[in-house]
């Protein structure tokens, strides 16, 4: 059921300013999301003023500054600072995207920076992802077949293979999942827009030959049918996908079988 | 125990008041609100209906609170969800077909369909007007 506000325990407060370097000229402010399980106390958002002139382009960058040069406890996850990994998603000046790539000149005014939204947070800019995880591996995101295997690797063609462009290349990052209000509000049992590109990439893959027992396990009022085609997925994406296109590919598919 | 093991009331991370509104998301809680409106509607509707039964003077009463300005503002707002309702749900019809679906493609159907519902709106309610 769709909860519009913040359990008692979430609701943000305000938290610390961090001022810059005395004789910093060209100084912005980012205001980060902070929570840690260890004293007990509400979230809040701390202010951190950084020295641009000394500082990367990135917001990444800019994390990565403020945690080695004025608070350490800051915590995010990040990895390969060139959007191929997915780490670093989170929701920057109110969308979901990658640090990474998220230019800071981009943004006006104060840069705010939160969690990827309506997620547990474990601390700071890290949230538990432990529910997609299990979703990706409710939908068993490998080849299937049961033929017997050919003596050398399974052949497509290029237009079969074409399917699968623009569904290859994601990341799983949940920025789409995390932006899309129904995962919002049934993310326990709507699978949600990354979940579901990453079945399409399966279904749509001329070598899987388990096609109908995918759309099986989809066929149910939650799993896909909570897309109500909001897009927000894929207004969205850092990597430029169109998760709300792969979730109507299925639709089709469970349209097209009963006909 | 252990810190480490100790249970974590882990908060929510915050959803609807960081997001920011975009034409995606707002014309689709907008599409829900004008099909509630809607069904609400079809109530006064009926009303209306039942007055025309009951006869001329409680007929003239309903028209009446329609001739007010509360009353335009609702049969407005009712034309107003009607069009969006239906035009929108054009626009539904082309996404589960499989149309539409590139971003920009999105945008600019999400804005014809505003622009045509204010539009077509406000014709009927001058054409109407002239009909009465």
């Amino acid at each position: 059921m769709a909860e519009f506000t913040l359990p008692a325990n979430s609701k943000v407060g305000v938290g610390q300013t961090y001022a810059a370097p005395a004789g910093a000229k060209n100084i912005r402010k980012f205001k980060v999301y902070r929570w840690t399980p260890e004293d007990g106390k509400n979230p809040s958002v701390d202010t951190y003023e950084v020295d641009m002139d000394t500082c990367g382009p990135m917001v990444l960058d800019a994390l990565i500054k403020i945690k080695n040069e004025m608070d350490s406890s800051l915590t995010f996850r990040r990895s390969c600072r060139e959007g191929v990994c997915g780490s670093c998603a989170m929701n920057i000046d109110g969308t979901n995207t990658l640090a990474c790539t998220k230019f800071i000149d981009e943004v006006k005014g104060d840069i705010k920076i939160y969690p990827l939204p309506h997620m547990p947070v474990v601390r700071d800019l890290v949230p538990d992802l432990n529910v997609p995880y299990a979703q990706l591996t409710s939908i068993e995101p490998w080849l299937k077949s049961t033929t017997q295997p050919p003596t050398r690797e399974r052949l497509q063609s290029p237009e079969e293979r074409a399917k699968l462009d623009g569904l290859w290349e994601c990341i799983l990052c949940f920025c789409c999942s995390t932006s899309c209000p129904s995962y919002w509000w049934n993310g326990e049992r709507y699978l949600g827009p990354a979940i579901l590109l990453q079945a399409y990439r399966w279904i749509a893959d001329s070598r899987d030959e388990a096609k109908g027992e995918r759309l099986d396990n989809l066929e149910d009022p939650f799993r896909l049918y909570r897309c109500h085609t909001i897009m927000n997925c894929t207004k969205t994406c850092p990597k430029s996908l169109n998760p709300a296109k792969a979730i109507a590919e299925i639709k089709k598919l469970m349209v097209e079988r009963t006909i | 125990m252990s810190v480490a093991n100790r249970p974590v009331h882990r908060p929510l991370s915050p959803h609807l008041q960081v997001y920011r509104p975009q034409l995606t998301s707002t014309l689709s809680i907008l599409h829900r609100a004008t099909g509630i409106a809607l069904s609400v509607g079809v109530l006064y509707l009926a009303v209306w209906v039942m007055c025309a039964s009951a006869g001329p003077e409680t007929y003239a009463k309903f028209q009446g609170f329609n001739s007010s300005i509360v009353g335009r503002f609702v049969l407005g707002g009712w034309l107003f969800c009607l069009f969006y309702h239906l035009f929108n749900g054009i626009r539904h019809l082309f996404w589960d077909a499989g149309y539409g679906f590139e971003l920009k493609d999105a945008y600019r159907s999400g804005w014809l369909v505003v622009v045509a519902s204010l539009v077509v709106t406000a014709i009927a309610w001058i054409v109407g007007l002239r009909l009465i």
